[in-house]
C-alpha cells in the first residue's frame, strides 16, 4: 500500500515537558515523524509545550502550536487548522491520554479527525490494565494473577485471595507512579490507598508480585498488511521488581534459548494483533521464571516509548520515522533501510556487539527520597554504552554518568564500598539502588560467589559472572609486576578505561595511554549497521572497541566535531542537546562534516543522520581523545571542537583538548568566570555591583564574612554546579551548621572545603528580582542582546526553577539598558567568542551581577522559541569564525534581531516543571539548589495570560473559581494582603492560617475559612483535611519567615499529594491573579510559531 | 576464571583465509592444531546449538557473527542432528558457564565431546566483513604456526562439486509416528535425509507418519513404502554433485505431492529441469526478509544457504516466493506437478516461525493431489 492521498493534513502531539519517566526520547521520536511527514507531503501541525525541542523549531512542522497540552487546548488547535488526521503514538502517554480524551469529548468526531498509528480501542485495550488482562487470556497468554480495586476495602479483598507478596499498580499512569510491591498488609494498605489516589480514574490491579523474575523487552512493528517484525530484544540486568526504566537494560537479550526467544516473539505478535495495534511500534514487556522458564506477559505500550529510542540507537533501526510512513499507508517493504539502502525496512536488524543501558538518578539533589528502587521510576535520565562484550559496554556506560566513576569501581570512588564489612556490604546487595553493581563486584572481589549473589540479588548467573570477569581481571591488572601489550589488549577489552588503569596501577592517565599506544593498544571504531556486516553499511555511526579493524571511512572534508552533553539530569537537560543539534544543522549548512560525540540515546544529537559522522561514546577525556584520533587518521582537517553548547560536561573536557582546536570563547575565559577572585577583580574593574562577600575555609572565617555583609547570607562550596549544596542561612548558628555539613559527610568526599575550593559567602538579596540575559559576541566585537528574561520568582530561587518572562514585565527602561550594558562589558572583557549567559539580581533599582557563563544556556532554546532568532546556529556559526554582519547578510540572522524583543506582540513564559510527584516525601519548597526536570513555554498577548497558560502547561491549570488557601510568612504578609484582595475580587473564597488571617483582617478582608497549623488543635479546619475534601483549589503558602523553611511542608506535600495547585511564592501568586484577571475578558487563543515570527525568522532546519 | 573472552588459560590460535587473511583468536572446543572448512557466518542473535547441529553445515566453518555465544548452554532437545557435521565453530567471546533452566551442558564440552574445534576472541565482525568482499573461502585454523595453517587453507576445499550428503544422510530408513493431528490423519510421509534437521521431522509427525530414508533411496524404494507426500530435506553442499537424488526425485514428481526445504529445494528445482548457483557467501542468518508473492506479505526467514536456483531456469513452474534483500528465488511450485519448495527454513529452529504454514500447506497438498502410490487413494 502506497502512500495515503485522502490525507492532506496531520497533527502530531508531543510529550510536553521532560518529566521522569518522559524525557527527550520523544523529542527524537516526535522530530523524525514530523520531518518524514512534512518529506511525504503533509501539512504537518505540532502541538508541543516544551520549548526546549528539536520538533518545536518553526522550521520542523509547518504549524508549531508551543501550547499547553490540555484537551481545551488542542480543540481549539484543531477547530482552527483542522486536521485530516491526528498521530498520537510517538508523543509518549501524554499524547496518547490526551488522545482519548479528545475521543471521549467527542472532538474528533465533531471536527472529522482520524486517528491514525492506533485506533482508540487499541489504546484503550493497551492501557486499561483490566482490559488488556482479559484480552492477553483470550489470546491464551498468561498474566499474573490479579484483580481490579476501586476501593480499599475491595483491594483487601482481593489481596486475600491473592496472598503477598502483592504488587500495586494504579491505571493510566505513567512511570510506575504510585506502584509499589507489599510484603504485608499494613504496607498494602498504605500502598493501596496511595494507588488510588495517583491514578486519574481511581482504579489499581492488586497483582500477585512476581519480583525476582527475569524482566525481558520486545520492540516490535507492525504494517497495515499484518507484517511484523521485532526491531530489537532487550534483556533487564535487574529483575522484575525493579522498573525497566531504572534497571540496567542489555540488548540483545543474552540469557534466552531461540525455542524462549521464538515463543516471545510468538507471543509479542500475537498481542500486537490481539490490541489491534494496526501500524508502528510497541514495546512488549515479559517477565521469565529463571527455573521453570514460565513466561508471563507484564504490560504493552501501544506507542513509541523510551524503550524504543533505545532500541533505535542500540540497532540503527528508526522505529519513530518508520512508524510514521507507516501510520500514512506505508509497508514495512516499501520503505528502505537508511542504512544499507539496498534492503527494506521489513527484515529484523542483527547486532554484532552489546548495548548497555544505566539509568541516572538524582538522589542528591532530593533529600528525604529514599533511593531504593521499585516499581515506580525515579531515574532522570540514562546513558548507553556500545562494546563488542557486555563487559565493555557496561564499563563504558558506567564512565558515561558523569558521576565520579571511571568504570565498575577500579576508581577512587570505590573507597566507600571498601569500608564495608562483609555482612555489611552483602545485606545492601539485596537492595537495589543506584549503587548495587558496584556493591556486587566488590562482593565478588572479596570472593562472594556468584551462587551467593545471584540468591541475593536476583541478578542472572550471566550477568553475575560477568561482573565477576571483571573483578577478577582487575585484581590481576593490579598485581601484575608489568603490562604488557596482551593485559592492555584483554583490560581494554574488558572495558577499563585508562584511568581505571591508573587507579591500578598508581600512575597516571597519561601514562598509562602512552604506553599502551607503545604496545598498539589502540580504539578501532566498528559501525552500527543493522545487519552484523552482512550488507555494506553507508551511515557512519560508529562506536570504539578494540579489535583489528578499523571502519571511519576517509574524507577531505573540514570537520567539526560537537561534544554532547551526556546523560539527561537535573541542571543539565534536552536544552543542551538542542544547542548541540543546531551547531550540527547549521555548520552542515556552513559546508563543513560535523561530528557528533555522545551517549544519551534519548536524544535528537544521536540520531544518525543529524550529524555526517555520529560516535556513540562516554564523553570522557579518554575517549575523546580516541574520536580525534580517529578522525585525523581519516584525513582533511579537524577544524575544532565545539565545548560550550552541551552543557559543563564538554565544557570539563576543554582542559583536555589541544587548545588551538577548541572553538569560541577560550578556556581561560572560561575559567575566569568560574574563578571566584579573579571574578571579583573583573567586576570591581568593570564597575559592576557583585553582591557583597567573601570566601571561607572556616566556620569562622565563614561567620567573619556573614558579620561583614550582614544576614542572610547565602553559603555554597565553589565546585558544583546547578545550586548544588546552596544554603541561605539567617544566624550564626546556621552558618555553623552548614559549614559543619560542607566539611563531613557527602559533600566532603565531593571535594570538601580547601584553600582552592573555599565556601562562598554572600550577602543574600532579599525580595530581589533575578534577570536571566543572553547574549552572543562575535570576534568583530559586536554584542547581541538576544534575550532579557525577568524571572517571577525572586532570586534565591534557582533561576532553573523559577519563571520568567520574555520581554521583562516590570523593570525600569534604565535598569533594562543597565543590564545590557553590563552584558556587554563582561562579554567584551572576557573575549567571548558565542554565546554568554549573565545572571543579576536587581533591588531596589540596584542592578547586581550573580553570575556569568560563556556559554550556552539553559534559556537560548527559549529565546529562540519566544524571539524568532536562532541563537544557538548563530552562535556555532560565530564559533567557526563568522561574524554578525556576515550573518545578516547571509539571512540567518534577523535583521531586526536587535530590536526585535522591543516591538514583540506577545509575552512567553518559561515554567519550570518539577517532580515532586514522584518522590512523597521531597518538600516542594523551591530554594536555590534546582530541581526541575524540565520548563514548558505560555505565549499570549499579557503577561498574565502567557502564565496562565505557562502553568496549565506545566499540568497545575489555574482555578478560575473557589477557594484560595494562604499560609504566608510574616515578612510576606503586607504583600500577601494586595495578592488576597486581588483574588478576593476575582469572586475566590479566602482560608488562611491563623496568623495570615489575622493580618487579613485586620486590612478589612474578608476571610471565610480559618485554618490551624500543626498543633494548633480545635481552633478551626485542618489544612490537610481541607485538602483532602476537595474544598481548597489553590493554596499559596511562602516560607516562614526567618525560621527553618520547612515550616509549612506539611501543607505543601498534601498539596501534591491531592494534585491542588501550590504556588510558593508571592510572586508566583500575583502573576497567577494577573492569569486569571485577563482570562475573564480574552477568550482562550491559540497561535503557532510561524505567526509568532513571520517571514522565516527562524530557517528551516 | 578459565575461559571467556580473552583468557590468558587458552593457547593462542590463528585462522587463515585462503586468500591470505590472518584472524587471531584463542583455541577452544576440540583441540586441533589444523583444521580446515569453508569459512561461512552467521548472523542469527540466538539459537548456535541448532546452527551447529544442523546437518547443512557439513563441510564449513562457521563463525557468529554475535558476541557472546554459549550464554544458555546446550540441551539434548535443541538438537537438530544427533552430532554435528560442521568442520569447526568460531567466536568473539565464548561463554564459560551457562545459565538457563534448560542447559544440561555448557557449549564448549559439547564441541568437545563431539570433536569440534573452535576459536573464541576472534574479531568475527573482521571476518564478516572480509568473507561479505571475498566470498565463502575455504580456511583453516588451528593452533599450528602461520605458515602451516597457510599452506592448509590454499589447499583446503571448498563446497563446490562435492558430495557432501553422503557424509550426513542416516544409514538407515527410520520411523516416526504421527504426533497431536498427524496421529490420526492416516498420511504417510516419505522425508528424505539429505542432512535433515530434527525439527523438520517433528513437523512432519504433525502431518502424519514419517519415514525417514537415506539419500541414495530410488524412486521405487520409496514408491513401495506408499506415500501420500514426499520429502526432501535441506542438506550440505553443491546440488549440482547429486545427480542421484535429482534423478530419483524427477521419477517421484507427478506421481506423488512433493515438498522440499533447502537443499531439496534446488534438487526438485534440478529434477524439474532447473539450475543453480553458487552466491558470493550465500544467507545464514535468521532475519531476511522473504515476500510471498501470491499475498505480498512478508516473513522473516531463518536462512542457511549458498547455493540458489537461477530465476527463470524452471520450465513450468512459478516463482512464490523472492528475498528481499537481494532478489534470490526463495521459492517455487510446479505449474504441472503437486509440488512445491522453498529455499530458506520454514522449520525455523532456529529462528522465527513465520513460515510455518508450509507445513500446513504439504498437508492440503497431499489431499489434494492423493498419490498414484498410495493403494485406495481419492476415498479418503
Ligand atoms: N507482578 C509483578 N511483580 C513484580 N514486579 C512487577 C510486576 N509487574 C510489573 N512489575 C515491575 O514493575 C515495573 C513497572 O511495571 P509496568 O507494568 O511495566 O508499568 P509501566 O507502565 O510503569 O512501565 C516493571 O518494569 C516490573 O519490573
Ligand atoms: N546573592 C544572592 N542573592 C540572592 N539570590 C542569589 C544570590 N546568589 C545566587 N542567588 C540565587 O541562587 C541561584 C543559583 O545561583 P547561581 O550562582 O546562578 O548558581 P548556578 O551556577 O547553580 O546557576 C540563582 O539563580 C539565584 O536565584
Ligand atoms: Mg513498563
Ligand atoms: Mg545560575
Amino acid at each position: 500500500m502506497p502512500r495515503r492521498d485522502d490525507l492532506e493534513s496531520i497533527l502530531v502531539i508531543g510529550s510536553g515537558p521532560i518529566v521522569i519517566g518522559q524525557a527527550c526520547e520523544f523529542d527524537y521520536s516526535g522530530t523524525q515523524a514530523c520531518r518524514v511527514l512534512a518529506e511525504e507531503g503533509y501539512r504537518v501541525i505540532l502541538a508541543n509545550s516544551n520549548p526546549a525541542t528539536i520538533m518545536t523549531d518553526p522550521g520542523t512542522a509547518d504549524r508549531t502550536y508551543v501550547e499547553p497540552l490540555d484537551p481545551e487546548v488542542l480543540t481549539r488547535i484543531i477547530e482552527k487548522e483542522r486536521p485530516d488526521a491526528l498521530l498520537p503514538t510517538l508523543g509518549g502517554q501524554t499524547a496518547l491520554n490526551l488522545t482519548m480524551s479528545l475521543v471521549e469529548l467527542g472532538v474528533l468526531d465533531r471536527f472529522g479527525v482520524e486517528v491514525i498509528g492506533a485506533r482508540p480501542e487499541a489504546i484503550a485495550t493497551a492501557e486499561d490494565r483490566d482490559q488488556f488482562k482479559v484480552a492477553m487470556e483470550s489470546i491464551g497468554l498468561e498474566v499474573p494473577q490479579s484483580g481490579f480495586a476501586h476501593s480499599l476495602r475491595e483491594a483487601e479483598e482481593i489481596a486475600a485471595d491473592i496472598g503477598f507478596p502483592i504488587m500495586v499498580r494504579p491505571s493510566f499512569i505513567l512511570g510506575g507512579k504510585g506502584t509499589g510491591i507489599a510484603n504485608d498488609a499494613a504496607q498494602f494498605a498504605r500502598l493501596a490507598a496511595e494507588g488510588l489516589a495517583a491514578s486519574p480514574v481511581g482504579q489499581i490491579l492488586v497483582e500477585r508480585s512476581i519480583a525476582g523474575w527475569k524482566e525481558f523487552e520486545l520492540e516490535v512493528m507492525r504494517d497495515a498488511a499484518d507484517n511484523c517484525v521485532v526491531v530489537c530484544s532487550i534483556e533487564n540486568v535487574d529483575p522484575m521488581g525493579v522498573h525497566t526504566g531504572d534497571s540496567i537494560t542489555v540488548a540483545p537479550a543474552q540469557t534466552l534459548t531461540d525455542v524462549e526467544y521464538q515463543a516471545m516473539r510468538d507471543d509479542a505478535f500475537a498481542c500486537l494483533r490481539r490490541v489491534g495495534v494496526e501500524t508502528g511500534g510497541s514495546n512488549v514487556q515479559f517477565a521469565v521464571d529463571p527455573s521453570t522458564g514460565r513466561r508471563v506477559i507484564i504490560e504493552m505500550n501501544p506507542r513509541v516509548s523510551r524503550s524504543s529510542a533505545l532500541a533505535s540507537k542500540a540497532t540503527g533501526f528508526p522505529i519513530a520515522k518508520i512508524a510514521a510512513r507507516l501510520a500514512v499507508g506505508y509497508l514495512l517493504n516499501e520503505i528502505p533501510n537508511d542504512i544499507t539502502k539496498a534492503t527494506p525496512a521489513s527484515f529484523e536488524p542483527t547486532i554484532d556487539y552489546v548495548v548497555t543501558k544505566v539509568p541516572r538518578w538524582a538522589f542528591e539533589k532530593l533529600p528525604g527520597a529514599d533511593e531504593r528502587l521499585g516499581t515506580r521510576m525515579q531515574s532522570v535520565g540514562e546513558v548507553m554504552a556500545i562494546g563488542r562484550t557486555f563487559c565493555e559496554s557496561l564499563q563504558k556506560a558506567l564512565r558515561s554518568l558523569e558521576q565520579g566513576r571511571a568504570g565498575l569501581n577500579a576508581d577512587a570512588a570505590e573507597a566507600a564500598l571498601d569500608a564495608l564489612r562483609d555482612d555489611e556490604l552483602l545485606a545492601r546487595i539485596e537492595v537495589a539502588t543506584p549503587d548495587r553493581v558496584f556493591e556486587v563486584e566488590t562482593a565478588l572481589r572479596r570472593g562472594v560467589d556468584v551462587d551467593e549473589v545471584v540468591a541475593r540479588t536476583g541478578i542472572d548467573p550471566w550477568f553475575v559472572r560477568q561482573f565477576e570477569r571483571i573483578a577478577s581481571e582487575r585484581t590481576r591488572l593490579a598485581a601484575a609486576a608489568t603490562l604488557e601489550g596482551a593485559d592492555y589488549r584483554r583490560a581494554k577489552r574488558l572495558g577499563f578505561s585508562d584511568a581505571q588503569l591508573a587507579y591500578l596501577r598508581g600512575t597516571t592517565e597519561a601514562a598509562v595511554r602512552a604506553e599502551r599506544l607503545a604496545h598498539g593498544v589502540r580504539a578501532t571504531f566498528k559501525t552500527v549497521d543493522t545487519c552484523a556486516a552482512e550488507f555494506e553499511a553507508f551511515t557512519p555511526y560508529h562506536y570504539a572497541t578494540y579489535e583489528e579493524e578499523d571502519e571511519v571511512r576517509r574524507s577531505d572534508r573540514a570537520r567539526v566535531v560537537i561534544l554532547g552533553s551526556g546523560p539527561n539530569r537535573i541542571g543539565q537537560g534536552i536544552e543542551f542537546d538542542y544547542c548541540c543539534v543546531h551547531a550540527s544543522m547549521t555548520l552542515r549548512d556552513a559546508g563543513y562534516e560535523t561530528v557528533m560525540v555522545n551517549c544519551n540515546p534519548e536524544t535528537v544529537s544521536t540520531d544518525y543522520d543529524t550529524s555526517d559522522r555520529l560516535y556513540f561514546e562516554p564523553l570522557t577525556a579518554e575517549d575523546v581523545a580516541n574520536v580525534l584520533d580517529a578522525e585525523r587518521a581519516a584525513g582533511g582537517t579537524v577544524a575544532g571542537v565545539i565545548v560550550s553548547l552541551g552543557g559543563q560536561t564538554p565544557l570539563k573536557l576543554a582542559g583536555t583538548l589541544p587548545p588551538e582546536l577548541v572553538l569560541g570563547t577560550s578556556p581561560a575565559s572560561i575559567d575566569l568566570a568560574e574563578d571566584r577572585e579573579r571574578w571579583n577583580a573583573l567586576c570591581e574593574e568593570l564597575g559592576i555591583p557583585q553582591p557583597p562577600g567573601g570566601t571561607a575555609t572556616t566556620t569562622a572565617d565563614a561567620l567573619a564574612v556573614a558579620g561583614r555583609v550582614g544576614y542572610p547570607v547565602l553559603l555554597r562550596p565553589s565546585y558544583v554546579l546547578g545550586g548544588r549544596a546552596m544554603e541561605i542561612v539567617y544566624d550564626d548558628d546556621g552558618v555553623r551548621r552548614v559549614m559543619q555539613s560542607m566539611t563531613t559527610g557527602a559533600l566532603a568526599r565531593e571535594g570538601g572545603v580547601t584553600a582552592e575550593r573555599p565556601v562562598l559567602v554572600d550577602r543574600f538579596l532579599e525580595d530581589a528580582v533575578e534577570v536571566d540575559v543572553d547574549a552572543v559576541r562575535d570576534d568583530a566585537g559586536e554584542v547581541l542582546i538576544a534575550g532579557v528574561m525577568e524571572h517571577v520568582e525572586e532570586a534565591g530561587v534557582h533561576s532553573g526553577d523559577s519563571a520568567c518572562a520574555l520581554p521583562p514585565q516590570t523593570l525600569e527602561p534604565a535598569v533594562v539598558a543597565t543590564l545590557e550594558q553590563h552584558t556587554r562589558a563582561l562579554a567584551a572583557s572576557l573575549a567571548v567568542r558565542g554565546l554568554i549567559n549573565v545572571q543579576y539580581a536587581v533591588k531596589d533599582g540596584q542592578v547586581y551581577v550573580l553570575e556569568a557563563n560563556p556559554r550556552a544556556s539553559r534559556t537560548v532554546p527559549f529565546v529562540a522559541k519566544a524571539t524568532g532568532v536562532p541563537l544557538a546556529m548563530v552562535a556555532s556559526r560565530v564559533m567557526v569564525g563568522q561574524t554578525l554582519a556576515e550573518l545578516r547578510g547571509e539571512g540567518l540572522l534577523p535583521a531586526d534581531a536587535v530590536d526585535r524583543v522591543r516591538v514583540l506582540d506577545h509575552v512567553s513564559v518559561k515554567e519550570a516543571v518539577l517532580p515532586f510527584d514522584r518522590f512523597p516525601g521531597v518538600d516542594t519548597l523551591l530554594g536555590p539548589e534546582m530541581r526541575s526536570t524540565g520548563e514548558v513555554m505560555g505565549v499570549d498577548v499579557t503577561f498574565g495570560l502567557a502564565f496562565a497558560k505557562s502553568q496549565m502547561a506545566a499540568g497545575t491549570r489555574l482555578p478560575d473559581s473557589g477557594t484560595v488557601f494562604l499560609s504566608l510568612a510574616d515578612r510576606d504578609k503586607p504583600a500577601g494582603l494586595e495578592v488576597a484582595r486581588a483574588f478576593s475580587d476575582l469572586g475566590f473564597e479566602i482560608a488562611a492560617t491563623l496568623g495570615t488571617a489575622g493580618y487579613l483582617r485586620a486590612a478589612g478582608l474578608v476571610v471565610d475559612t480559618l485554618v490551624a497549623k500543626v498543633g494548633e488543635e480545635g481552633v478551626a479546619s485542618d489544612a490537610v483535611d481541607l485538602l483532602a475534601q476537595g474544598k481548597v483549589q489553590l493554596v499559596v503558602n511562602t516560607p516562614r519567615g526567618l525560621g527553618p523553611r520547612a515550616d509549612g511542608r506539611h501543607i505543601r506535600t498534601a498539596a501534591v499529594a491531592y494534585k491542588v495547585p501550590c504556588l510558593t511564592t508571592l510572586a508566583a501568586a500575583r502573576a497567577a491573579a494577573a492569569g486569571m484577571a485577563d482570562a475573564r475578558v480574552h477568550a482562550l487563543e491559540v497561535r503557532p510559531l510561524q505567526d509568532l515570527h513571520p517571514v522565516g525568522s527562524e530557517p528551516a532546519t | 576464571m578459565s575461559g571467556g573472552r580473552p583468557s590468558s588459560a587458552r593457547p593462542p590460535s590463528l585462522l587463515v583465509t585462503a586468500d591470505g587473511a590472518v584472524f587471531a583468536g584463542e583455541a577452544a572446543g576440540a583441540p586441533a592444531a589444523v583444521a580446515t572448512g569453508e569459512l561461512v557466518f552467521n548472523t542469527a542473535m540466538s539459537g548456535y546449538q541448532e546452527v551447529i547441529t544442523d546437518p547443512s553445515y557439513a563441510g564449513q566453518v562457521i563463525s557468529f557473527t554475535s558476541t557472546h555465544i554459549g550464554n544458555y548452554g546446550t540441551n539434548a532437545a535443541d538438537d537438530e542432528a544427533p552430532v554435528p557435521h560442521c568442520r569447526g565453530v568460531v567466536v568473539c567471546d565464548l561463554a564459560d558457564e551457562p545459565s538457563n533452566w534448560r542447559a544440561t551442558e555448557a557449549l564448549e564440552p559439547f564441541l568437545v565431546r563431539h570433536g569440534v574445534p573452535a576459536m573464541t576472541g576472534v574479531d568475527t565482525r573482521r571476518l564478516a566483513r572480509h568473507v561479505r568482499q571475498a566470498g565463502a573461502v575455504p580456511c583453516a585454523f588451528g593452533t599450528a604456526p602461520e605458515a602451516e595453517l597457510r599452506a592448509a587453507a590454499s589447499t583446503a576445499l571448498g563446497t563446490d562439486g562435492l558430495d557432501l550428503v553422503s557424509d550426513v544422510t542416516a544409514a538407515h530408513p527410520s520411523v516416526h509416528a504421527g504426533t497431536g493431528p498427524g496421529a490420526a490423519s492416516g498420511l504417510r510421509i516419505v522425508a528424505f535425509d539429505f542432512g535433515v534437521k530434527t525439527t523438520m521431522v517433528s513437523l512432519l509427525t504433525t502431518l502424519g507418519t514419517v519415514t525417514v530414508v537415506p539419500a541414495g533411496t530410488t524412486a521405487g524404494e520409496v514408491m513401495a513404502l506408499e506415500p501420500d507426500g514426499v520429502f526432501l530435506s535441506n542438506g550440505p553442499g553443491d546440488p549440482a554433485a547429486l545427480p542421484g537424488p535429482i534423478g530419483t526425485v524427477a521419477d517421484l514428481v507427478g506421481g506423488v505431492p512433493v515438498f522440499g526445504i533447502c537443499l531439496g529445494h534446488q534438487i526438485l528445482a534440478a529434477a524439474l529441469g532447473g539450475t543453480t548457483y553458487k552466491l558470493p557467501f550465500g544467507h545464514h542468518g535468521a532475519n531476511h526478509p522473504v515476500q510471498r508473492l501470491e499475498s505480498g506479505v512478508v516473513e522473516i526467514t531463518s536462512q542457511n544457504h549458498n547455493y540458489a536456483v537461477a530465476a527463470g531456469s524452471i520450465p513450468d513452474a512459478e516463482t512464490t516466493h523472492v528475498n528481499l534483500n537481494d532478489g534470490v528465488i526463495e521459492g517455487f511450485r510446479s505449474l504441472r506437478a503437486p509440488a512445491f519448495s522453498v529455499q530458506y527454513h520454514p522449520e525455523a529452529a532456529p529462528g522465527p516461525h513465520d513460515a510455518r504454514y508450509l507445513f500446513a500447506a504439504f498437508r492440503d497438498l497431499m489431499l489434494a493431489h492423493p498419490s498414484s502410490a498410495r493403494a485406495g487413494a481419492g476415498t479418503r
